[in-house]
């Protein structure tokens, strides 16, 4: 893969062209995340949000390994051994704040990677791998996440866990059957405790391995860029090292600042008072709300309140929020315009911040108790969402007239395509304007 | 293909959606939702200022100690803090002596099988127990207190939005019932054996007033013990109880946003530096 001009990889100390004879791993790296991998030259800062959330995950597994270290997952001691890690074990309250908090930021970080993803049109050929891939990423987070938060035993882990395999529930005829057995009982117990943990600590190593296909996947076509003109030559890229592991050590460095301040000031402003109360079934919480990554669609969850004739309501919300997600996996297919960047995108532009403010609402929503307004005020907004992704994106595409693109990458940075004097240096590469995509 | 199945599947959902909110808005306009008697007469906690209320403010101890007296002579009679341990009063100023002293001359006694006859029984607690429960079970604590639970206090400032303000409020709301509430919802008058209180989540509460007059507890450091000020050092006491780590987080934090900051402005420069040649034509 890669372009023609990628560097190559020539170990020049003895010991390493001996590892690197027996086994290519340095060499894989190189050209992975290394000076061997070309990339766009005019990439912004929402280009950073990859790698922050491998950082993030990192993170994650770290603290997390070190955490089931000290915990017990049985429902009689569950709570107490994540309160003795707080209390007695050394840095334990900070591996645990950094675990809870680092999970929001991974989600943060991965909804900005997303929402890149959205406007840049990240997802179109030939990256459409890269995207579904995401999505599988995305989905499996949302499992682990929902595992995760269910073992410290507290009450909104209870009800949450009883509330999420309940959505199982809802499928006609073998619903309830699916919901015991997931949850190994009637209720969340010990069973569904013991299963959640080993599959909590599973998932975030799947998630590695996607991980690594989601990167193979972009490096054959290679990274997109906020222009969406595709790289036509070596002007126009720069080696991944050092141009863009500097960047992203800088950016690396802003999110680990604002992932400090949270941790060490305000680690459970992000957090649920109840799940400092230990898990009682017999006690039900009055307002049972997930962690806000899940609130948006918590919110269409609960914004179907009529049933469809025999189909109950209920079932209806567990469709359209599985829909919800489900949907991404076609936007590729979905959007049909030619020209990937939202930039040279005027319409397009509009309807992705009313996207924007939209999944924000719903997110509020998701958070409020479910009474008026918030039902109504979620209904409105789930409907905008669907409309948004399969009525109003295919038409927009279709109909809408995209301003001039740029001739190429080289042009859009420095206003004209083809440096003096660099042109000699690069044989075989035509300097004619190449038509545009929209073209 | 996709196109069409997907405007189909999108119409039906917005459609129903919007079915969905036309019969939620016509009922929320013909029959609009009913006051409740919490949502009324429900109180957000009191405004009270800690020492520890600033991002970098730090535990009273003295004012701790003062709390850790109130829970003692007070709270322990009902409330277990079970995940507390003697030994950790060495973080409220106590030295090894004293924190022996408070174990062994602690009213509960901490459960035990007798060493001779392997029978159960109860023994003086040493440093290394956690504060015994004052009942021997859920049951025990029920039957004892009209029927309801007192909850464990360890993480109650924890387990409240708010927590330290929510105790210290709860502790100073107690109050006869307002007329204005009896003639609003008549059906709401606090049962026999329950308390008014408008900061607790459904009004009214089981524990009875805890802290009803001056002096109920005699400080050792001077300090007037009136029922707001026991309120407040028992909210601290219970506030280091959640959080015994609150002190060590901030200064961990401060040192690491201070590193974070050097690392991350050398990181600007190196990639300022890096990019130097490739921001502007050559």
């Amino acid at each position: 893969m890669s372009f023609p001009w990628a560097e190559h990889y020539t170990p020049k100390h003895p010991a390493m062209q001996w590892i690197d004879e027996k086994l290519p791993l340095p060499r894989l790296v190189y050209n992975a995340v290394g000076a061997g991998y070309p990339v766009p030259r005019n990439l912004n800062y929402f280009w950073n949000f990859g790698v922050l959330a491998g950082l993030a995950l990192m993170i994650q597994i770290v603290t997390g390994v070190i955490m089931a270290m000290h915990y017990g997952a049985n429902t009689l001691v569950a709570f107490g051994t994540v309160e003795q890690t707080m209390r007695d074990v050394n840095a334990g309250w900070l591996m645990r704040y950094a675990h809870a908090n680092g999970a929001s930021f991974f989600f943060i970080v991965v909804y900005l990677h997303i929402f890149r993803g959205l406007f840049f049109g990240s997802y179109k050929a030939p990256r459409e791998m890269v995207w579904l891939l995401g999505l599988v990423i995305f989905l499996l987070m949302m499992a682990t996440a929902f595992m995760g938060y269910v073992l410290p035993w507290g009450q909104m882990s209870y009800w949450g866990a009883k509330v999420i395999t309940g959505l199982f529930g809802a499928i006609p005829v073998v619903g309830e059957p699916i919901q015991t057995w997931l949850l190994g009982g009637f209720a969340p117990g010990n069973a569904s405790l013991n299963r959640f943990f080993s599959l909590h600590f599973l998932l975030p190593f799947v998630i590695a391995a996607v991980v690594i296909l989601h990167i193979w996947a972009l490096h054959i076509p290679g990274s997109s860029n906020p222009t969406g003109v595709e790289v036509k030559g070596p002007q126009d890229t720069v080696p991944f090292h050092p141009y863009y592991t500097a960047k992203d050590g800088f950016g690396a460095g802003v999110f680990l600042i604002l992932f400090a301040i949270l941790l060490f000031y305000a680690p459970n402003y992000l957090g649920h008072p109840d799940n400092y109360i230990e898990a009682n079934p017999l006690s039900t919480p009055a307002h049972i709300v997930p962690e806000w990554y899940f609130w948006p669609f918590y919110a269409i969850l609960r914004a179907f309140t009529v049933d469809f004739f025999f189909v109950p309501a209920k079932l209806l919300g567990v469709l359209a929020m599985f829909a919800s997600i489900l949907l991404l996996f076609f936007l590729p297919w979905l959007d049909t315009s030619p020209v990937r960047s939202g930039n040279y995108r005027p319409t397009f532009k509009k309807f992705f911040w009313i996207l924007i403010l939209d999944v924000l609402i719903l997110g509020y929503c998701g958070g409020a108790p479910a009474a008026e307004p918030y039902v109504m005020i979620s209904q409105v907004a789930a409907a905008y969402y669907f409309a948004h992704f399969l009525i109003i994106l295919p038409l927009i595409s279709r109909f809408e007239k995209p301003l001039p693109l740029p001739n190429s990458i080289t042009e859009a940075v420095l206003g004209r395509d083809v440096i003096e004097g660099e042109r000699e240096a690069l044989p075989g590469m035509g300097s004619d304007p190449q038509p545009s995509h929209a073209g | 293909m996709i196109r069409i199945g997907a405007f189909l599947v999108g119409l039906f959902f917005a459609g129903w959606l919007l079915i969905s909110f036309l019969v939620g808005a016509v009922a929320f306009v013909t029959e609009p939702p009913a006051k409740t008697v919490e949502h009324e007469f429900h109180r957000d906690p009191k405004h009270v200022s800690f020492s520890f209320d600033s991002p970098f403010g730090k535990y009273d101890q003295a004012q701790l100690q003062r709390g850790f007296q109130v829970f003692k002579e007070v709270c322990s009679a009902c409330h277990s803090l079970k995940f507390v341990a003697f030994r950790d009063l060495k973080g409220i100023g106590y030295n090894e002596a004293e924190i022996k002293a408070i174990a062994k001359q602690w009213a509960i006694k901490t459960p035990d099988v007798d060493p001779k006859t392997g029978e159960m029984s109860t023994r003086d607690p040493i440093p290394a127990d956690y504060f015994p429960k004052p009942f021997a079970n859920n049951v025990a604590a029920a039957a004892a207190n009209n029927n309801a639970i007192p909850p464990d206090l360890s993480l109650m400032t924890k387990a409240r939005h708010h927590g330290s303000a929510y105790v210290y409020s709860l502790l100073t709301g107690f109050q006869a019932q307002p007329a204005e509430l009896l003639k609003e919802f008549p059906d709401a008058k606090t049962p026999a054996g329950l308390h008014y209180n408008p900061y607790f989540a459904n009004l009214n509460l089981a524990m009875a007033p805890p802290l009803t007059a001056d002096g109920q507890v005699t400080y050792g450091d001077g300090t007037k013990a009136t029922v707001d000020q026991m309120s407040q050092d028992v909210a601290a006491f219970l506030t280091w109880t959640a959080e015994p780590k609150l002190e060590n987080r901030r200064r961990a934090g401060l040192a690491t946003i201070f590193f974070l900051l050097i690392a991350t402005g050398l990181a600007y420069m190196a990639y300022q530096n890096i990019w130097a040649d490739k921001k502007k034509a050559a």
